[in-house]
């Protein structure tokens, strides 16, 4: 995995948000078993026990789980992944209306310029 | 929970400069500490007290439970702010030498290391280059299997893809109840690899803190802090 850290964050949140959107795009698949927390640490840079942290709230939100003695994995429930992935695209898109709001455009422009920025090719997938 | 190093009213004097004055610091294990400050704060003096260098000159300082003495610097692995390596040995015979002193080096650990930087077990410590004499020297340290790690600059020059490499090195290789103080004052290098800061300001402790407080606290950086509280 590639990570980046901004500086004005908790570098907790980061993590969380970081392995979410590996999840929810599938660069870590259902079911895969987690890098050892030690090493994702230091993969990432960041310290251990802030990456702990990280991967017990993904536990929490149901992302990811441990299994006694031999690690921790994935989901396999493609539900909670889904969720999680209409969640995150929730909020880009509020994030994205908000800055056309404040530049001043209407909710009829802003379908029109997404459209055209969205052009599709003759097997339907975005240009 | 017993902490690993606890300092009460600690003062340090160097005839007329107080090099370190009513300093109260608590660190538990399984904890990396950064110990930060600019040039002159305090820092190196903190860490020769922790390790029997220098004397308090009042409060008291314990490191894993003792004084410093015989029985801390068995659990204790100091990395010096120099070098303090025998020069004229190989690497061979420097994991003897490490191996016949401290009970807790870990020889393999120590081999695999070396292993991976290519470097070869008969290479004699005068013809490396300074970045790889660096690297040695904390292999030697990180190799101990000690409760603290005390680590005075480890990081300061060298160049950035060594700096990772230390850093890769520290976060991989003490154990999961020991805990890491290492003192610098190139911070962004440093802050992601920390659970907690202290800030020594001439001689004081300003600040001791969690990274992840600091920034949801002040929204930003450890280092964009020290920048402010220690603008000259």
């Amino acid at each position: 995995m590639e990570w980046h850290f901004n500086n004005d964050m908790p570098i907790y949140t980061q993590l969380v948000y970081q392995i979410k959107f590996a999840i929810v795009s599938g660069q870590l698949r259902p079911g895969e078993r987690m890098t050892a927390v030690r090493d994702l640490a230091a993969e990432a840079g960041v310290n251990p026990n802030t990456m702990q942290r990280a991967l017990q709230q993904l536990e929490r939100d149901g992302l990811v789980y441990t299994q006694r003695s031999s690690g921790r994995f994935v989901t396999e429930d493609t539900c909670i992944i889904d969720e999680a992935k209409k969640a995150l695209a929730k909020q880009y898109i509020d994030q994205f209306i908000d800055s056309m709001k404040n530049l001043g455009y209407t909710r009829e422009e802003i379908m029109e310029l997404l459209k055209g920025s969205c052009e599709e090719d003759k097997n339907g997938n975005i240009l | 929970m017993e902490t690993y190093f606890e300092c009460k009213s600690l003062g340090k004097r160097f005839g007329n400069v107080q090099a370190l004055d009513e300093v109260n610091i608590s660190i538990m294990p399984g904890r990396v500490i950064g110990l930060l400050g600019p040039n002159g704060s305090g820092k190196t003096t903190l860490i020769k007290l922790a390790n029997g260098l220098l004397t308090p000159s009042s409060g008291e300082i314990s490191v894993c439970g003792f004084k410093p003495g015989k029985e801390s610097k068995a659990l204790v692995s100091y990395l010096p702010d120099r070098p303090c390596l025998p020069d004229w040995m190989n690497t061979r015979q420097l994991m003897d030498f490490y191996q016949d002193f401290y009970a807790d080096f870990d020889r393999s650990r120590a081999e695999e290391m070396l292993s991976r930087l290519s470097i070869p077990d008969r290479r004699i410590i005068r013809q490396m280059s300074k970045g790889t004499r660096e690297k040695v020297q904390l292999i030697m340290v990180m190799s101990r299997r000690a409760k603290l790690y005390l680590l005075d600059e480890p990081i300061g020059g060298v160049d950035p893809a060594t700096r990772d490499y230390i850093l890769d090195t520290i976060i991989r290789n003490y154990d999961e109840n020991a805990s890491v103080v290492i003192s610098t004052h190139l911070i962004s290098d440093v802050e992601n690899a920390l659970d907690e800061v202290i800030f020594l300001k001439e001689g004081h402790v300003n600040m001791q803190a969690s990274v992840d407080d600091i920034r949801e606290q002040y929204g930003k950086s450890v280092d964009a802090l020290f920048r402010e509280v220690f603008k000259c």
